[in-house]
């Protein structure tokens, strides 16, 4: 009789892997996709400068050195919020900031940076199609790129303090090494 | 029932003329009609990153818009609905098409209803197996057999072999 047993057995035994895969679930957040691009050559690109800037941003500035490109535009207001994260990174001088302009008005644009604050070394307009090619389906989404000028990670929405600290920062130093 | 039949007929037209509602744009179309046709075909496989279930067909989002655009500049530009298709996936991966490519980390996903079938056909073997092997009754006794006799025969049991019940 009891080894007749065992097939009870089988619906519970499917419900705890069940429930761990669920319960594993639970802690993946949907919004964020992953990107395609990871590991993959930045793309070639020659943004042309905001107005007042002296550069505009290319592919050209990305090699040689560990850098972050961050897209970030005045209508968007995550952007607003993960600011005050950029210019605290930009005082440390750590690591260069790129920024992408994404879909922006240009004047919105300069006056967002004159009232905030402006942490980037370079910003390039874009009027859509290079962030496309980045792989960009919202703003703010920051990339960090390795010395060979690849994309080595992403990290989609406002940054925060601690995504700096404790994943983009030691990311670098491992980049740089 | 005239009136019944009517309002029937009203409904079916009303099914079959509801087009489905693009949000192509009269401006983003293509002049020649047989490639503004491959770039719908394309359009409906891309998934709108903003709105998710949407193709970009469907999505008035801007990056859906955006994607339409470039779209018909690839097949505009001579790429073949699978070139331009591929040409979104690289930037956007395998999440942009709407439907999942069959590749080696998407083999549950393809293959989980037949496995799930043949799980419910070892069950269900299994179920009718064990069934069948349901213990016979053993043949009955030569004791047994004598009361069923006698039981048949319309006699009354001898009250010593009587092996249950009460006395009156």
């Amino acid at each position: 009789m009891t080894a007749r047993r065992w097939p009870y057995l089988v619906p519970v035994a499917v419900f705890a892997l069940m429930a761990a895969a669920f319960y594993g679930g639970l802690g993946i957040d949907a919004t964020v996709l992953p990107s395609a691009l990871i590991d993959e050559p930045a793309p070639q690109f020659d943004l042309p400068p905001l107005p007042g800037h002296e550069h505009g941003f290319t592919t050209e500035d990305l090699k040689g050195h560990v850098s972050l490109v961050n897209t970030f535009a005045s209508w968007c207001a995550p952007c607003r919020a993960e600011h005050p994260v950029l210019n605290a990174l930009a005082q440390r001088k750590r690591v260069p900031i790129y920024g992408i302009d994404y879909k922006d008005k240009e004047e919105a644009a300069s006056a967002w940076l004159g009232e905030l604050g402006d942490p980037y070394d370079r910003i390039g307009a874009d009027s859509g199609r290079v962030g496309i090619d980045w792989g960009v389906y919202g703003v703010p989404e920051t990339f960090v790129i390795d010395r060979a000028g690849r994309i080595r990670y992403k990290h989609v929405g406002p940054l925060s303090q601690q995504d700096v600290d404790r994943t983009i920062l030691p990311l670098v130093a491992k980049l740089e090494r | 029932m005239n009136r019944v039949l009517l309002i029937c007929a009203m409904l079916a037209c009303a099914a079959l003329s509801a087009a489905p509602a693009y949000a192509v744009r009269p401006d983003e179309m293509l002049r020649d009609p047989a490639l503004e046709a491959r770039a719908r075909e394309v359009g409906k496989e891309l998934r709108c990153l903003v709105c998710r279930n949407q193709s970009v067909d469907d999505s008035d989002a801007d990056l859906a818009h955006d994607l339409r655009v470039l779209v018909r500049e690839r097949i505009a530009a001579g790429d073949t609905n699978a070139e331009a298709l591929q040409y979104i996936r690289a930037r956007y991966g395998d999440y942009v098409l709407l439907r999942p490519p069959f590749q080696a980390d998407t083999l549950l996903l393809w293959g989980g209803p037949a496995l799930l079938l043949l799980a419910a056909a070892i069950a269900a073997l299994l179920f009718y197996r064990g069934r069948r092997v349901a213990p016979v009754p053993k043949p009955l006794s030569a004791e047994e057999q004598r009361r069923l006799r006698l039981l048949l025969d319309g006699g009354t049991e001898p009250r010593a072999t009587k092996l249950r019940g009460t006395e009156r």
